[in-house]
């Protein structure tokens, strides 16, 4: 074994582990510092990725790759991105125009898509999650509200949002806060009941690295996340009392 | 209510009470402004300092920042305050404490004595009235020491925590971000997985992949994957090999509530991390992290300003003996902390407090791509909290987690701190390197490319 490992190079062994993570892993080094190249490397990921903060939200987009859904368009109270980014009680809570404008109805659920801090993220994934979530959730017993399209909102606006529509549970996709690596990573928020102000993070469940390939897939995210919601149905809760047992194959061990 | 009262340039300024005064005295940060708490002017914050510095540190035991019927955080520092280690101290004002902790009285003895004495208002009060270099002189000299399997404080020592994390918990990832950092000589803090999901199951296959390599290769560390402490609760009941039991903490007892944990859940994970034993030179078992901003996050955070808050979470985590607490500074965003030099001060603050308090204090340096800051500023913090004394650092590969998304220190930055300052890793890990072959004749990390090495088999 240790022959075999002394005959490949470091390269070659880093190339194979780079096909399991895009950590970056064996970068080298300078003395204790990282040699120039990678040094340079990460600038220009901050680089791309300070500049995807600030890329706007095209709603037009995500509304027409949701062919067939009926749409709304919300915006939250932070007038602009430099609020937004400044004032997240703001980016919580609707327009009140908006507001007055969502349909009240007897609704099992709504989805809201959210530009978040990567509108790259939302535009390449929210569209194919929430049609591969829908499906698997048929039938008359999820009465779904119209998808709500949200420019500067945070997570805690889904629970504005389905307050004012009268919905039953809020599933928020939105932009994850964009990394070196990632700068297109959509979480999933579920909330059940949810009660604007009231409602605290441990009262969501939360899928998080939606990004396929090297995060969830799609269908995978959409599994989880509806399983997660007819789970929440029968205990009539989100949260820490909901566990993840999608993926628990076996009871573990006693 | 009598208020707080001082005057500056002609003009006298009032303060309601402890919380407005704290508020207004502390340095200008964006997470006091969105909560409308901040000085409104330069000379006001001044005047603000002036006047805390006038307050006696007794003053902190009658006028609690938070109502003691309405916050459990409140209770635990007022019920578990030791008046006789507070004794040599009680008789100070702010701005006299601040003296005392400066001068050459106040030593690692006299320090670690009083520290059950001090209330987080009053470490919070008197860093409001202290510089950078203030809090680094203080926090130099106080000494905390704890241990698992390896020892963490120690005097011309800082340990890292190796943070190998993956977007969607892949082992063969985590495996390769092990290997990475095992190879520069990180991971004697704790080897530490922020997971995807808090799946009990995913938990469970990622303790057991940490078991298995801190076995295997002998390693004088520990593991840990920072689940909810009740999915540990529940891994421990299934036997799972929980070697720390971690949970996110603040300062006051409705944002902890925001977190879904109480003091009586702590204190069950406590018991039961306890009665597991599996420490072999100390058996500290519990790590927390907290950080400035998470009560006004949660909207719980009673009008006090976001240091103070912060500071009240060292109080509920010395309740539990912890082996690592560190403050993640810089993570939650620019609302709370707008730039590098307010993640600085911060930094700095949250050290100094939890020192003082007698904590195994560590950081997580770090900032998040909307915030003002760049891999510049986490050097010049690295390097003041080096000084500092801080226990522990948190690194990632390249700096940058692909599973969190913010960047940190890297591997290499543990690497430049320890040459610069001529501090060494835990003494356990540092032998355990020798063993391996990793330490160099100055007491670096060898660099083993290009060689066989037997780590190298975990990529096999």
């Amino acid at each position: 074994m240790t022959d075999l490992v002394a005959q490949a190079t470091d390269a070659t062994m880093w190339a194979a582990l780079r096909r399991h993570t895009q950590a970056r892993i064996g970068l080298g080094r300078a003395g204790s510092g990282l040699p120039t190249q990678h040094r340079l490397a990460l600038q220009a990921a901050h680089a791309a990725a300070r500049d995807a903060v600030h890329s706007p939200f095209d709603a037009d987009a995500v509304a027409g790759a949701l062919t067939g859904v009926p749409t709304l368009r919300v915006r939250s109270a932070a007038p602009d991105r430099l609020t937004y980014l400044q004032r997240p009680d703001l980016g919580r809570r609707l327009d009140p125009a908006d507001r007055a404008r969502l349909p009240r109805g007897d609704w099992d659920l709504v989805f809201v898509i959210a530009d978040g801090l990567s509108s790259r993220a939302v535009h390449d994934h929210a569209a194919p999650v929430l049609r591969a979530t829908a499906a698997l959730l048929p039938g008359p017993g999820w009465r779904t509200a119209p998808v709500v399209l949200a420019e500067q909102a945070r997570v805690a606006l889904g629970d504005d949002i389905a307050h004012a529509l009268g919905a039953t549970m809020v599933v928020v996709l939105i932009g994850e806060r964009p990394g070196m690596s990632a700068a297109d990573s959509l979480g999933a928020y579920l909330t059940y009941r949810p009660r604007p102000g009231a409602t605290t993070d441990a009262d969501r469940n939360c899928l998080s690295n939606i990004r396929p390939p090297l995060g969830l897939s799609h269908s995978d995210a959409a599994t989880k996340l509806a399983a997660l919601m007819r789970r929440a149905r029968e205990l009539e809760l989100t949260g820490v009392a909901l566990k993840d047992e999608s993926d628990e194959a076996a009871p573990l061990a006693p | 209510m009598s208020g707080y009262t001082a005057t500056l340039g002609g003009r006298q300024y009032r303060f309601a009470g402890l919380g407005p005064l704290l508020a207004a005295a502390s340095p200008e940060r964006s997470g006091d402004r969105l909560a409308g708490l901040a000085a409104e002017s330069a000379q006001q914050r001044v005047a603000a300092r002036l006047a805390l510095a006038e307050v006696p540190l007794e003053r902190f035991l009658a006028e609690p920042v938070i109502p003691y019927e309405d916050d459990d955080v409140t209770r635990l520092i007022l019920d578990s305050h030791d008046a006789a280690a507070f004794a040599p101290v009680a008789g100070l004002t702010v701005g006299e404490f601040r003296d005392w902790l400066l001068s050459e009285a106040a030593d690692a003895i006299a320090l670690a004595a009083v520290a059950p004495g001090i209330t987080p208002e009053m470490a919070a009060a008197v860093s409001k009235l202290m510089g950078n270099a203030d809090l680094v002189a203080v926090a130099r000299k106080v000494r905390v020491v704890t241990a698992f399997r390896s020892t963490i404080g120690l005097p011309g020592r800082i340990s890292t925590r190796l943070q190998p994390n993956h977007p969607t918990d892949d082992p063969a990832g985590v495996a390769a971000a092990l290997l990475d950092g095992l190879l520069l000589g990180s991971g004697d803090a704790v080897i530490g997985i922020n997971p995807a999901t808090d799946s009990p199951k995913a938990v469970r296959d990622l303790l057991e992949l940490l078991d298995g390599v801190i076995e295997r290769y002998a390693i004088p560390t520990q593991s840990c994957v920072l689940s909810h402490v009740t999915t540990s609760i529940g891994l421990m009941e299934r036997g799972a090999p929980v070697d720390l039991v971690f949970q996110s903490i603040a300062g006051t007892q409705a944002a902890n509530a925001s977190f879904g944990v109480t003091l009586g859940l702590l204190d069950e994970a406590y018991e039961a991390v306890s009665a597991l034993g599996r420490g072999t030179v100390g058996q500290n078992a519990l790590y927390f992290e907290t950080g400035q901003g998470s009560a006004l996050s949660a909207d719980a955070h009673h009008g006090v300003d976001q240091q103070t808050v912060e500071a009240r979470a060292y109080a509920v985590a010395r309740r539990y003996d912890p082996l690592l607490v560190n403050t993640v500074v810089g993570f939650i965003g620019p609302e709370y902390l707008y730039d590098g030099r307010q993640i600085l001060r911060a930094a700095l603050e949250d050290h100094f407090c939890g020192k003082l308090l007698g904590l195994p204090m560590g950081l997580d340096i770090c900032y998040t791509n909307h915030a003002d800051a760049d891999d510049d500023d986490i050097a010049t913090m690295l390097t003041m909290l080096g000084v500092a004394g801080a226990s522990f650092v948190i690194c990632t590969p390249g700096g940058d987690d692909i599973m969190l998304n913010y960047q940190s220190a890297s591997y290499h930055d543990a690497l430049y701190l320890r040459e610069v300052l001529g501090l060494r890793p835990a003494p356990e890990f540092e032998a355990w390197l020798d063993r391996i072959g990793l330490l160099d004749e100055r007491g670096g990390i060898r660099d083993v490319t290009g060689t066989a090495h037997p780590l190298k088999e975990l990529a096999a």
